[in-house]
């Protein structure tokens, strides 16, 4: 792959879903494109961009999937399922009038455990929820990962990795040699693409936020921009919860930590910027 | 450092399982069937087994049923690491007292994440 290759498909990546990858990445671009382009058929990953830069949208969303990072597992990183169960929800329970929908969006959902694992600990918060409605809703940007979600279905390998047993035991069945979560577990989950870089406005106000390990692959300014946009999504009173490797510290001032718990993040009212935001860009995807 | 016995009849999944659990910071002993094992437990009770299903002499359900009625053979934390992968299997171990299930192949990632799950790691 020639050094322009290289960096048309970082320059597309980027301005399509805010990715950023170095030339030191093109070993990564390469392995995951050269498969899309024997699968299309065509020549060259040259002729892929073409088309895909020419608007073919069918295409371009093929090199978005090719190139997202889907690594994710069930209860991953353990204490911001912990801080959901015994601060966010005992806490969002004491403020909401009762009959109040809580609403959750999983921003990056990739193949589904994050939301599927939310279900689950609600489904054992039962008692505690007292047949108040809970919403989780789940978006991810490559619409290949959302099938997947929707399919409820995983591997031995997915069920395995932070998956309690008794878990498994209790929301899945075997299906040929992979697994598939309850139906009662998928319906709970309502899952839509969307483009981070794009305005959610019309997705509503949400008590909870998770946009874990995602804002990792975006420049500063993105994550800023993302920021503002979810801040502006959450309640006064939600929360917003990040990857291991994930801060708000330095790049807004639109979140500060929860008073119990530094790892959990709650918005602060609306002032003026004192960090510049950049605009919100058009999705090709 | 905690204690963990490795019981597998396949020397060659023993040796694996060393080498995870080594870099875990475990001790490690092994065992190649259900018999050897309880003498090891008899000799020194492990915080840990990872217990291999299809064995000669004993196999790992009759060990974990004769080690529940050891004295001291309810604190082992059992970990079930089979080839066996139906729901009646995995249903069965974790009625006779396993506390977690590796279905194999299994890789670092999974023993850590199952290690984990009953408070090992």
């Amino acid at each position: 792959m020639s050094v322009p290759t290289i960096h048309r498909v970082i320059d597309f990546i980027n301005k399509a879903a805010g990715i950023v990858l170095t030339t030191e990445k093109a070993y990564f671009i390469d392995a995951r494109l050269s498969p899309v382009i024997r699968e299309e058929n065509l020549p060259s990953i040259d002729e892929l961009m073409n088309r895909a830069e020419r608007g073919d949208r069918r295409l371009a969303q093929r090199v978005i999937d090719a190139l997202t990072t889907n690594e994710t597992f069930f209860f991953r990183d353990k204490s911001p399922f912990e801080h959901f169960k015994t601060i966010i929800i005992p806490e969002l329970l004491a403020r909401r009038p009762a009959g109040k929908t809580l609403r959750i969006w999983c921003a990056a959902c990739s193949s589904g455990q994050e939301p599927y694992s939310l279900v689950m600990i609600l489904d054992e918060m039962k008692a505690q929820l007292g047949g108040r409605n809970v919403e989780i809703h789940a978006s991810d940007i490559s619409e290949s990962i959302l099938t997947k979600a929707k399919s409820g279905v995983f591997n031995q390998f997915e069920v395995q990795r932070g998956l309690p047993t008794k878990m498994l035991l209790q929301y899945f069945t075997k299906d040929g040699d992979n697994w598939k979560i309850s139906q009662d577990v998928v319906r709970r989950v309502n899952f839509f693409k969307f483009n981070l870089l794009d305005e959610p406005r019309a997705l509503g106000t949400f008590d909870v936020v998770f946009c874990r390990n995602v804002l990792i692959y975006f420049d500063r300014t993105t994550r800023a921009a993302i920021f503002e946009r979810l801040a502006d999504r959450l309640a006064p009173d939600g929360y917003l919860l990040l990857g291991g490797a994930e801060s708000t510290f330095g790049v807004t001032d639109r979140f500060t930590s929860h008073p119990k718990e530094r790892m959990l993040q709650v918005p602060v009212p609306k002032r003026a910027a004192t960090m510049p935001a950049a605009a919100v860009r058009p999705a090709i995807a | 450092m905690k204690y963990c016995l490795v019981v597998d009849d396949s020397s060659v999944i023993r040796k694996v399982a060393r080498r995870i659990l080594e870099g875990m910071q475990f001790e490690i002993a092994e065992a190649e069937d259900g018999k050897q094992a309880l003498d090891a437990c008899s000799a020194r009770m492990p915080d840990a087994i990872l217990l291999d299903w299809n064995m000669p002499n004993m196999d790992g359900y009759e060990f974990l049923t004769l080690l529940r009625k050891m004295s001291g053979g309810d604190r082992p934390k059992v970990v079930f690491c089979t080839t066996e992968n139906d729901v009646a299997h995995i249903a069965k171990a974790m009625d006779s007292g396993a506390d977690e299930y590796v279905m194999k192949p299994f890789d670092k990632d999974i023993i850590t994440s199952k290690f984990g799950e009953v408070g090992l790691v």
